[in-house]
């Protein structure tokens, strides 16, 4: 059959269906797209769905704008194989190859089609610029698919590291891990403003030994929410100040004044008991002072 | 709502103000008046703020209650403002109103045993023979 300036993909799509779809598969895995990473029978499913779309979408004959009602199946298809490819560590151009390996068989076949060059390159170049689309649409996709990933490990970081302890009444600790921004510091400073609350704490620790570097921003957050506690009737100890910290913050010009620092959890403990009018004695009857200073 | 007060109740040689609505300027600055005449007039050694209900202040409120409790304490009362919310907290830090020289406590029954706990430190009472 002859084209005389018709469009020839929608025919190829209807007829040679399955021919097409075995022979794109086939450059699928040669090409090393999603090989390996997605099971050959979902690979099968998926390209079917895409084909079917594609021929469905053919029939109206645009094949200019893919974000025309005719496409969303097609669409959805492409959606569906970014997202999953970005959640399982494909690259993009792994995603992308989903769509450019069709064209190879899909080229071939139009060449059978046609008969006069000037037709065939006018076929080409149609069936190109939509491809193209197509594969571009799957790398931005690809894209969104991995922002999503990041932002949801970015919610679960925040949450996971902002743990407020009680160690005993009235006393919590706030053991903070990792850089402080000013994001994360409004986060750690409500849940610990929220905690003193709950907990009824009369005394605050809060232990920096996980954070690697205080600067002069870090220290003003921290100053900030040592002051907001205050204001709520708890008094706050900061503790785990490293040596380099300590004389980074001195070289910084940054004054702790009036907040009680110590060098370990364990000294902040000691004298959050003393203030609160406790001590650790042995079971042996002998007492330990609770605060060694 | 003209013309609305806080009101100062007594107990002991403490005064308590509980401010249970969000108060506007006028009602700040009348409240400030009261509070340093009540102080005075009842002779009071201790003044607790409540501001629990209160949970929203402007930067001209957090001056008026730091301005209240400096007051309060020229006055000889020592004062301690109780059950700050933490999202006034937050706001009067970010504020740059820190309350220097001002007691907190949690809550009114801290507030309490803060007081106590400061009675007769600061003053010489003389006791009847």
């Amino acid at each position: 059959m002859k084209s005389e300036g018709g469009n020839v993909l929608p025919e190829i799509l209807r007829g040679e269906e399955n021919d097409l779809l075995a022979e794109w598969l086939k450059h699928q895995t040669s090409t090393g797209g999603m090989g390996g990473r997605v099971s050959e029978e979902e690979l099968r499913e998926k390209s079917r769905a895409f084909l079917r779309g594609f021929a469905e979408a053919a029939q109206h004959g645009n094949f200019t704008d893919i974000d025309a009602p005719e496409w969303s199946v097609v669409r959805d298809v492409l959606a569906d194989v970014s997202r999953n490819g970005a959640r399982q560590g494909l690259s993009p151009a792994q995603t992308a190859t989903f769509v450019f390996s069709l064209k190879q068989p899909l080229f071939a076949r139009i060449a059978r089609k046609t008969n006069n060059a000037a037709d065939l390159a006018a076929q080409l170049w149609n069936v190109t610029t939509l491809v193209d689309q197509l594969g571009l649409r799957t790398t931005e996709l690809h894209q969104k698919g991995r922002e999503e990933v990041i932002n949801r490990q970015q919610r679960d970081i925040l949450e996971l590291s902002t743990p407020v302890v009680k160690l005993w009444d009235g006393i919590v600790a706030l053991p903070l891990i990792g850089a402080l921004d000013s994001e994360r510091t409004q986060v750690v400073m409500e849940t610990l403003l929220e905690q003193i609350v709950a907990n009824s704490a009369l005394i605050a620790i809060i232990d920096i030994t996980g954070v690697p570097t205080v600067d002069t921003l870090v220290a003003q957050h921290l100053l900030k929410a040592v002051a907001a506690a205050r204001l709520m009737g708890a008094e706050c100890i900061i503790s785990g100040i490293r040596p380099q910290i300590a004389q980074t913050m001195v070289h910084l010009g940054v004054e702790l004044h009036e907040v009680v620092t110590k060098g370990t959890l364990a000294d902040a403990f000691a004298v959050a008991l003393k203030r609160t009018s406790r001590k650790v004695v042995n079971a042996n009857d002998r007492v330990v002072e609770a605060a060694r200073a | 709502m003209i013309g609305q007060r806080i009101p100062i109740l007594r107990f002991g040689a403490h005064l308590l103000v509980s401010i249970q609505v969000d108060i506007d300027d006028q009602m700040a600055v009348q409240l400030q008046d009261d509070l340093s005449a009540a102080i005075v007039k009842a002779g009071a050694h201790g003044v607790m703020i409540d501001i629990s209900a209160l949970g929203v202040v402007d930067s001209f409120i957090g001056r008026v209650l730091g301005t209240i409790a400096a007051t309060s304490r020229i006055l000889d009362a020592e004062t301690v403002v109780v059950g700050m919310q933490p999202s006034v907290a937050i706001t009067l830090v970010e504020l740059g109103l820190s309350f220097k020289g001002v007691r907190t406590a949690l809550n009114v029954e801290r507030g309490m045993d803060l007081l106590r706990a400061t009675e007769g430190e600061g003053t010489t009472d003389v006791d009847d023979a």
